[in-house]
């Protein structure tokens, strides 16, 4: 009988033939990801990291990414205290502040390779099915446990086959088709199970893989995957990885689905999230009543060079409203340097945009453009639930690069397709 | 023992507010904070084996653990819910933190029936009607019996030894 990409996976990581949905079995994944949360996690373990050590001084990628640069003197000291691990424990994986947000790290420095399993305690750790791993979050105890002994269990999920048919529309983009797709099944929708993308996949780059496994969880998903075809072998190629290092793990065409949904995405519109659920989503083109305080684009969901690509077309000559804040966040350095060159920086800036350094930011409310109560705010994050940007009484709504930055101009929510 | 009624997709910012995530860790430095945007008075008035009761996907959002070292701080016996969202569910075996998924439960509920949870029968009693939950898998009773995974995982590496 044939298996599913998560079945074959699993099976491989337990060493057995083959494994079946429910089953659980004990794994040992390629890399554990922590980002700033790793000083709560050493010091949760601190007594068995002197007695014990790390399983493995390779297992661990830490990148300082969610409170970048320290917003108090807790998170600077956290950001110490991580330090310190990393010398002592002379872990080969981290990358500090102003590297880049943990995600887009992990793929770049191909930390995440086609066939392996990445386990991370952040819940955007699905995002690597972009290239064809198998990744999913857990939390800071898992991760202590994980880098003590190298090791933990899984249930192997029941799969859900999405098939893509059709091409997008002009100014419609991978972030519309995965708010469609939430839309469609529910902020539940795909709970406990692992989504395989099908079909015309050839339309979206690595970047727009990217964004639309990194919301998988949003639906609930324990896993989301493209398999590895040329665009994937063309993108590991630039970032230096030759095929000869991983394993392009696909299901079998006679693989068993809880569930299988075909989408037609030359229908997708530019589509908005409203407050406060990720799967309350509506056609931009209907909120051009709601006008907005802030404007952000960046995130592990839509920080990257296509991302900003398309904002600086846009953006090109205009101005931001005068009653906006329009942020601008890169993903990671080498994004925010390519941005420098390819002069993108330069029209933020000239259109009247703040630049913060490659990180998280203000998407988790933390610091650097949090909300006050009655404000709103449009942003390419992944997340609008209330209270996440600071205070509960401000609202978020979620749409691509290109309706965020369209609506920087205008003031309002503004569906690209009448700027261009 | 009250019960605690909430609605679907209850995210773990509404559980626990996201800005506080890297400025409190500790159970004292979390309870305070609980269910602060979703109720504020539960953590004012939640008391030891209290119980939750909600709809689908609870729990659902960030990987954060608060939420999870929270409720098991404050003593809540148990959160029953029509659905859990995955990270919250693995991060409630690491706690140690009951979740009993069972929607027939949930809609069973009126106001003011009283809600018993028997652990070691497998059932739980709403108002006169009793529902049984499915067994834990051994796999996952290991990890509670030894009072939750660093516990468990402590056990683990002195034997390695």
């Amino acid at each position: 009988m044939g298996m599913t990409f998560a079945e074959k996976i699993l099976s491989k990581y337990a060493k057995e033939k083959e494994t079946t949905p429910g089953q659980i079995v004990t794994v040992h994944p390629n890399h554990v990801l922590t980002h700033d949360n790793t000083a709560a996690i050493i010091q949760k373990i601190s007594k068995e990291l002197d007695s014990h050590g790390v399983f493995s001084s390779d297992l661990p990628v830490i990148v300082l990414d969610h409170v970048i640069p320290a917003a108090s003197e807790k998170t600077a000291l956290n950001h110490k205290l991580v330090r310190e691990f990393v010398k002592k424990h002379h872990i080969k994986h981290f990358y500090d502040v102003g590297q880049g947000v943990c995600h887009q790290i992990v793929i770049e420095k191909g930390l995440a390779l086609p066939g392996q399993l990445v386990l991370g305690s952040d819940s955007h750790t699905c995002s690597y099915g972009a290239i064809g791993a198998f990744s999913s979050g857990i939390d800071r105890t898992e991760a202590a446990a994980l880098l003590l002994t190298g090791e933990t269990w899984l249930k192997v999920p029941q799969s859900i086959q999405m098939i893509f048919e059709g091409q997008l529309q002009k100014m419609v983009s991978a972030k519309d088709v995965i708010l469609h797709i939430i839309r469609d099944i529910s902020a539940s929708g795909a709970t406990y199970c692992s989504v395989e993308f099908h079909g015309q996949v050839s339309e979206f780059s690595v970047d727009d893989r990217f964004t639309i496994t990194n919301m998988g969880v949003e639906m609930g998903a324990k896993n989301a995957v493209f398999f590895v075809d040329d665009i994937t072998k063309k993108y590991l190629g630039s970032i230096g990885v030759s095929e000869n290092r991983y394993d392009s793990i696909q299901a079998d065409t006679d693989a068993i689905y809880q569930d299988s949904l075909t989408y037609d995405i030359s229908d997708i519109v530019p589509l908005v999230a409203c407050p406060h659920t990720v799967d309350n989503v509506k056609p931009a083109d209907e909120l051009n009543d709601i006008q907005i305080d802030q404007c952000l684009i960046g995130t592990c969901t839509n920080g990257r060079g296509s991302d900003l690509e398309v904002a600086a077309n846009i953006l090109k000559g205009k101005r931001v409203h005068p009653d906006v804040r329009l942020i601008i966040l890169p993903a990671s350095k080498s994004i925010f340097q390519h941005a420098l060159e390819k002069g993108y920086i330069k029209i933020f800036v000239d259109a009247g945009a703040m630049i913060l350094p490659p990180g998280c930011g203000p998407c988790l409310g933390a610091h650097q453009g949090v909300l006050s109560p009655g404000e709103r705010c449009l942003s390419t994050a992944n997340r609008n639930f209330k209270g996440r940007m600071g205070s509960k009484e401000a609202e978020i709504y979620l749409a691509s690069p290109a309706t965020v930055a369209s609506s920087a101009i205008k003031g309002t929510i503004t569906d690209p397709r009448e700027v261009i | 023992m009250s019960v605690w009624r909430y609605g679907d997709d209850i995210n773990t910012d509404m559980l626990f507010p996201g800005k506080y995530t890297y400025t409190c860790s500790t159970a004292e430095e979390i309870k305070p904070h609980l269910l602060e945007d979703l109720d504020p008075t539960f953590a004012k008035n939640v008391q030891k084996d209290d119980l939750i009761l909600a709809g689908k996907n609870f729990g659902c959002g960030s990987s954060r653990e608060q939420p999870v070292v929270g409720l098991k701080a404050v003593g809540v016996k148990a959160v029953i819910a029509k659905s859990f969202a995955r990270i919250f569910y693995r991060s409630a075996i690491n706690q140690g933190l009951l979740l009993l998924e069972i929607p027939h439960a949930v809609d069973a509920y009126h106001e003011g029936d009283v809600v018993d949870v028997d652990i070691q029968k497998g059932v739980i009693t709403v108002g006169s009607t009793t529902f049984s939950f499915p067994k834990i898998p051994p796999e996952i009773l290991a990890i509670r019996d030894a009072g939750g995974l660093l516990n468990y995982t402590r056990e683990k590496i002195q034997k390695r030894l």
